[in-house]
C-alpha cells in the first residue's frame, strides 16, 4: 500500500519536467556520464548547446595511441 | 541551413543566425523549397525548467586560439593551421574529404612542422600558464597519419620537453620518431613569416649544433592547447560554483568530482586539461557520486525500452537487405559503392541493396528498420567497417525492426578494403564485392539465438584497500551495496601510507586516516586484512571467491569484482641505491621530510636523478609520476631552506597539466634543471667537496654546453619507476584478465572501456592500471565504482547468445578443450557413456579456441558454425584451387 502510494507521485514525476541528474555538455563526457547514470537508474537530461552531441571528439579523425576511428 | 555533419546526432537540419529572414525579414526560398513543410521560421526560444537532485557539468574545453598573439602567423599566412584545423584536414569528412591540402594553392604539403606548446606553458600575456597534457602526443598521431597518407613526406617536430607520459605514449612516441624521414627538434621555434612565391612557411629555431637557423615548410601545424570553456565565468555564475586562476573548475584534489557547491559535480577537461579516457572514467566517477546522492530515488522515473515482438523467421525464405556504407568517403574515395551496390543486386536471396552516406547514422539506422518492415526482410548485411566497434548498434537496430539480432553480417569493407588498398581502388572494389558476397552466403545460413539473462548479486569484491580500493567501495557502499575489501597487507592504505603531502599541500596522512575510518565504520563494508585468495570463479553477476585472511577462511559470493591492487616503487640498484645511504628514493625521502630528519633538512646539496629503472629497455614506459613528485620535495626542500643546492637531473620534465605551474615554481625558487640523455647517463661516486665534508659527487653532461658538470651532494635522490605489483600475474589469472605488455593489467578499450575488462563484471582502477597521481587514482576509483553501479543496481544482466556448445554424442573427453579455455568456461564431467565437456555459456566469451581444438569436431561455436563458415569460403572460391 505504502509503495503505491509512493508509485503515483513517482509516475508523474516521470511525465513531467522532472529528473534525477541534468548533465551540462554532450561531449564524450557528458554522454559517459548520462549513459552511465541511465543504466544505473536514473532519468537524465543532457543538455548541449550545439546542434549535435559528440563534442570536440566528433571532430577527431582518430584517437592516440591506438589510433582508432575517433567516430 | 546546416546538418551538422553526417554522423551527427541528432540528425536535423538547422538554421544559424546568419539567415537572411531571422536578420531582416526576407528571402523565406526555404520554405518553399521544402516539400514536407518542415521549415518553421518563428520557432522562437523556449524557457524549460527542470527539476533534478544533481549536476553534472561537462562542458569541455575550447582549443586555445593562436590569433591572440599575432607572432603566430594564424590566419594572416595561408598555409598555418592550427592542431584542431589538421585533424579536420586528415579526416574524410573534413574540408577535402580526407585530402590534407594547403590553403593557398590546394596541393599536397610535401614538407610540414608541427610546433609544440603554442599557447602553453609560457607566461606571456595571452597564453596559458599550464600543459595542456595532450598535445605532445596528439602531434604524434598527426605525424603518423601524415605518414599514412603520404609516406615520404618528411615531418619536423620542434618541441620542448616530449611529455609521453600515459599508458602507451612512451612506444608510440618511439614509434613515431622510428618513422623515415620525422625529426624531433627540442627547440622553441618562431614563424618569421611566409615565402611570396610560394608560401611556404619560414620557421626560426636554434639547435646545439647549428646555432640560429631558419627553414621552410610547406605546412605548418600549431600544436595549440586546451583552454577552459569560453563562457567559464557564465557557467560559474549561472551554477555558483568556484573556477581556479587559469578558468578550469575549482577542485579539491581529494576527490576531483566535486565542485565547490554540493550536488554539483564536475566530469571531463573543465576539471583541467585532460585525455579522453579520463574524461571518460571522470564521466562515469561523478555519475557514482550522484548516484551517492540519488541512491534513495534510484528506478523511479525511469522506464524500461520495449523492443517489439520477434518475428520467427526460422523456416521463411531467407530475405536479405544488404546496406552499403560510403563512411562518409573512407570507403567510397577507394571502393566504387555505386558499382558494388549494383552488383550485389544479382546475388541470391538479396531483396534489396542500398548505399549509405554512413550506415551508422540515427537516420540510416532508421532507414534500415523501415526498410526491414517494408520488405519483409529476415537477414542484414551491413558492408562497413569492423564488427568491433558498431556490431552491437547494428544488432539493436535489427532488434529494433522486429527480427532476431544474430541474423545481422558486417562485411568489413573498410579496415580490411578501402584502408588497406587505398592506392588500388579497381582492386579494392573487386575485392569489396568479394567481402560482401561471402557475406551474403554466411547470412543465409545464419541461425537465430537466444541470449541468457542473469540474476545478479549485488555485493561486490575490491581487491585491495589502497587510496584507490578504499575509494571505489566506499563508493559503492554509499550506493547501497556490500562490499567485501581485501587487503593482503596487515593494515589498510596502499603506497598512501608512505606519501606525506600532495604538491598542492594537502595532509595526506590526515585524509588517509578519515579515509580508514570511515571504511571500518560503514555497516555494508567488509575488510578482510592479510587476505589472500585461494581460488576466484563464476561469472558476471554472480562471482564465487574463496580466500584466506586474519579472519580465517572465507567463501564471498559476489556480482562484481574491483581489481585495485596497486602498484610498487621500483628498488634501485643504479646509483649506489643500497651500497651507500646518502641515495634514497622519492618515497623514502618524503618518509624522512616528514620526520625532520637532520640529515635532509641540514643537507647543502640534494641531486635528484630522474628516469630511474624506467624509459629504458627492461621497462619501456614512463612511470609519469615521477617529474611532479620531484618537484614537490624539491619545492619542500627549499622551503627549509631557501639556500640549499637543488638539482634536478632528467631527460624530459614531464610535469603535465596543472603540474608545469610547480615546475616553474621550482625554476624560480633557484632549483636547477639539467638534461641528461641514455647515452650518456649521470654518474655518482663518493668524494670529498671543496670545504672539505664528504660528499657524493654526481658527473651529468650538459646537454647545451656538452661539457660534464660535477655537483656536490649530501643527498641523492632517485625518481625510482612505478613497477607492476608482484601479486599482479596471480591476480590476473585468478580473474582471468589480462596483463598488458608492461606488467600492468589491460583494460577493455583504451578510450572507451578505461576501467573495465574484457571478462564482464571485472573492474580496474588506481596504480593496478598505470601508474598515477593520487587524484587520478580517486578519479578512476568513482569511475569503477560508478561502472559497477550500472551492473550491480540492475536484477539482471544479458550475456551474448553466440557461445560454444558440445555435442555430447561426438566428444570423447579428452580435455583438449578446457586446456585450451582463456575463461574457465569448460569442465569435463562425468557422465555414463564416460567424460563429456560441458560449456557454461554464460563465462563463454565465443572466442573459438575450443572448438579449434577439438578432435572430434563435437564442439560448435554458435553464430560461427562450420557451416556459416564453409559457406563463405565456397562464395569466395566456388572453384577448388590446386595447392602447390
Amino acid at each position: 500500500m505504502e509503495n503505491q502510494l509512493i508509485a503515483q507521485p513517482s509516475d508523474g514525476f516521470a511525465q513531467g519536467n522532472f529528473g534525477d541528474v541534468i548533465v551540462v555538455g554532450g561531449g564524450i563526457s557528458g554522454i559517459q556520464a548520462s549513459l552511465d547514470l541511465a543504466t544505473a537508474g536514473f532519468k537524465v537530461y543532457l543538455i548541449e548547446k550545439g546542434p549535435a552531441i559528440g563534442g570536440h571528439m566528433a571532430q577527431l579523425d582518430k584517437t592516440y595511441p591506438t589510433n582508432d576511428c575517433s567516430m | 541551413m546546416h546538418i551538422y555533419f553526417a554522423q551527427a546526432i541528432p540528425l536535423i537540419t538547422y538554421i544559424d543566425e546568419s539567415c537572411l529572414y531571422l536578420k531582416e525579414k526576407k528571402c523565406r526560398i526555404c520554405e518553399g523549397a521544402c516539400k514536407n513543410d518542415a521549415i518553421d521560421l518563428h520557432q522562437t526560444p523556449e524557457k524549460i525548467e527542470l527539476k533534478v537532485g544533481a549536476v553534472i557539468l561537462s562542458p569541455g574545453y575550447d582549443v586555445f586560439d593562436p590569433k591572440v598573439r599575432d607572432e603566430y602567423g594564424y590566419g594572416r599566412l595561408q598555409n598555418v593551421v592550427t592542431g584542431m584545423d589538421y585533424e579536420r584536414l586528415m579526416c574524410a569528412t573534413g574540408p577535402y574529404e580526407g585530402e590534407i591540402l594547403r590553403a593557398s594553392d590546394r596541393r599536397h604539403p610535401h614538407n610540414v612542422a608541427w610546433i609544440q606548446c603554442v599557447g602553453s606553458r609560457r607566461d606571456t600575456a595571452g597564453d596559458n600558464g599550464y600543459c595542456s597534457s595532450v598535445c605532445c602526443t596528439y602531434a604524434q598521431k598527426q605525424v603518423i597519419l601524415t605518414k599514412d597518407h603520404n609516406s615520404e613526406t618528411p615531418c619536423t617536430i620542434f618541441h620542448n620537453d616530449v611529455r609521453a607520459y600515459g599508458k602507451g605514449f612512451e612506444t608510440f612516441y618511439q614509434r613515431t620518431q622510428q618513422l623515415p624521414n620525422v625529426r624531433f627538434i627540442r627547440s622553441y621555434a618562431s614563424i618569421v613569416g611566409e615565402d611570396p612565391e610560394t608560401k611556404n612557411v619560414i620557421v626560426r629555431y636554434a639547435t646545439a649544433d647549428e646555432g640560429v637557423k631558419e627553414e621552410q615548410f610547406e605546412m605548418v601545424v600549431l600544436s595549440v592547447g586546451l583552454n577552459p570553456p569560453k563562457d567559464y565565468q557564465g557557467l560559474a555564475k549561472k551554477f555558483g560554483i568556484e573556477v581556479n586562476g587559469h578558468g578550469f573548475c575549482q577542485i579539491d584534489s581529494a576527490n576531483p568530482m566535486a565542485t565547490t557547491r554540493p550536488g554539483i559535480f564536475v566530469s571531463g577537461a573543465f576539471q583541467g586539461p585532460l585525455d579522453i579516457p579520463e574524461s571518460v572514467f571522470t564521466a562515469s566517477a561523478a555519475g557514482a557520486q550522484c548516484g551517492e546522492l540519488l541512491n534513495s530515488r534510484r528506478g523511479r522515473l525511469t522506464t524500461e525500452r520495449v523492443y517489439p515482438p520477434e518475428t520467427d523467421n526460422t523456416a521463411a525464405e531467407p530475405r536479405i537487405g544488404v546496406f552499403v556504407c560510403h563512411c562518409g568517403a573512407n570507403i567510397s574515395r577507394v571502393v566504387d559503392v555505386p558499382d558494388t551496390v549494383a552488383y550485389v543486386q544479382t546475388l541470391p536471396n538479396v531483396v534489396h541493396v542500398q548505399n549509405q552516406l554512413f550506415s551508422c547514422a540515427t537516420n540510416s539506422m532508421k532507414a534500415i528498420v523501415d526498410t526491414v518492415k517494408e520488405k519483409s526482410l529476415n537477414r542484414v548485411v551491413i558492408a562497413a567497417c569492423s564488427p568491433r566497434t558498431l556490431e552491437a548498434l547494428f544488432r539493436d537496430t535489427l532488434q529494433e525492426a522486429g527480427i532476431n539480432k544474430y541474423y545481422l553480417d558486417m562485411a568489413n569493407i573498410r579496415e580490411h578494403c578501402s584502408w588497406c588498398h587505398a592506392r588500388e581502388k579497381e582492386a579494392a572494389t573487386a575485392k569489396a564485392k568479394d567481402i560482401v558476397r561471402m557475406s551474403v552466403a554466411r547470412s543465409i545460413k545464419l541461425e537465430p539465438l537466444q541470449e541468457f539473462d542473469l540474476p545478479v548479486n549485488r555485493a561486490a569484491l575490491v581487491v585491495g584497500g589502497g587510496l584507490a580500493g578504499m575509494t571505489c567501495a566506499l563508493s559503492i557502499a554509499d550506493q547501497g551495496h556490500d562490499v567485501y575489501l581485501l587487503e593482503k597487507e596487515a593494515e589498510l592504505g596502499g603506497n598512501a601510507r608512505r606519501l606525506h603531502s600532495t604538491i598542492d599541500g594537502k595532509n595526506v596522512q590526515a585524509d588517509l586516516t578519515r579515509l580508514i575510518r570511515r571504511i571500518y565504520r560503514h555497516p555494508a563494508i567488509h575488510v578482510y586484512n592479510e587476505a589472500v585468495i585461494t581460488e576466484a570463479t563464476g561469472y558476471i553477476g554472480n562471482f564465487v571467491t574463496r580466500i584466506t585472511s586474519e579472519r580465517g577462511p572465507a567463501v564471498i559470493e559476489h556480482g562484481a569484482a574491483v581489481i585495485a591492487i596497486g602498484a610498487e616503487e621500483y628498488k634501485p640498484t643504479e646509483y649506489l641505491y643500497g651500497q651507500d645511504d646518502r641515495v634514497l628514493t622519492h618515497l623514502e625521502l618524503g618518509e624522512r621530510l616528514a620526520k625532520s630528519d637532520a640529515a635532509v633538512t641540514g643537507a647543502q646539496g640534494v641531486v635528484m636523478i630522474q628516469c630511474v629503472g624506467c624509459r629504458n629497455q627492461d621497462r619501456n614506459y614512463c612511470s609519469r609520476v615521477c617529474c611532479s613528485h620531484s618537484v614537490k620535495n624539491a619545492l619542500q626542500l627549499k622551503a627549509i631552506n631557501p639556500e640549499m643546492d637543488v638539482v634536478i637531473a632528467f631527460r624530459d620534465m614531464r610535469t603535465y597539466g596543472f603540474n608545469e605551474n610547480y615546475y616553474r615554481e621550482a625554476s624560480h625558487q633557484g632549483v636547477r634543471f639539467i638534461r641528461w640523455t641514455p647515452e650518456d647517463p649521470p654518474t655518482v661516486e663518493a668524494a670529498e667537496a671543496d670545504d672539505g665534508r664528504a660528499v657524493l659527487q654526481v658527473a651529468v653532461t650538459d646537454s647545451i654546453l656538452g661539457s660534464k658538470i660535477a655537483f656536490d651532494a649530501d643527498l641523492v635522490v632517485l625518481a625510482a619507476a612505478i613497477v607492476p605489483s608482484r601479486g599482479a600475474q596471480e591476480i590476473a589469472s585468478l580473474f582471468k584478465v589480462p596483463l598488458g605488455p608492461d606488467g600492468f593489467f589491460q583494460e577493455g578499450h583504451v578510450k572507451l572501456r578505461p576501467v573495465e575488462f574484457a571478462t564482464d563484471g571485472v573492474f580496474l582502477c588506481g596504480m593496478a592500471h598505470y601508474p598515477k597521481h593520487m587524484p587520478e587514482a580517486v578519479n578512476q576509483a568513482y569511475g569503477a565504482a560508478g561502472r559497477a553501479l550500472t551492473l550491480l543496481s540492475n536484477d539482471i544482466v544479458t550475456v551474448s547468445g553466440a557461445v560454444c556448445e558440445v555435442n555430447e554424442k561426438q566428444c570423447m573427453g579428452c580435455g583438449a578443450c578446457v586446456e585450451v579455455c582463456t575463461y574457465d568456461a569448460i569442465e569435463l564431467r562425468k557422465t555414463r557413456q564416460g567424460e563429456k565437456a560441458v560449456v557454461n555459456p554464460v563465462i563463454c566469451k565465443g572466442d573459438g579456441l575450443c572448438n579449434a581444438v577439438c578432435p572430434t569436431g563435437a564442439i560448435v561455436l554458435k553464430h560461427f558454425t562450420d557451416l556459416e563458415i564453409e559457406s563463405q569460403i565456397d562464395a569466395l572460391l566456388p572453384e577448388p584451387i590446386e595447392v602447390q
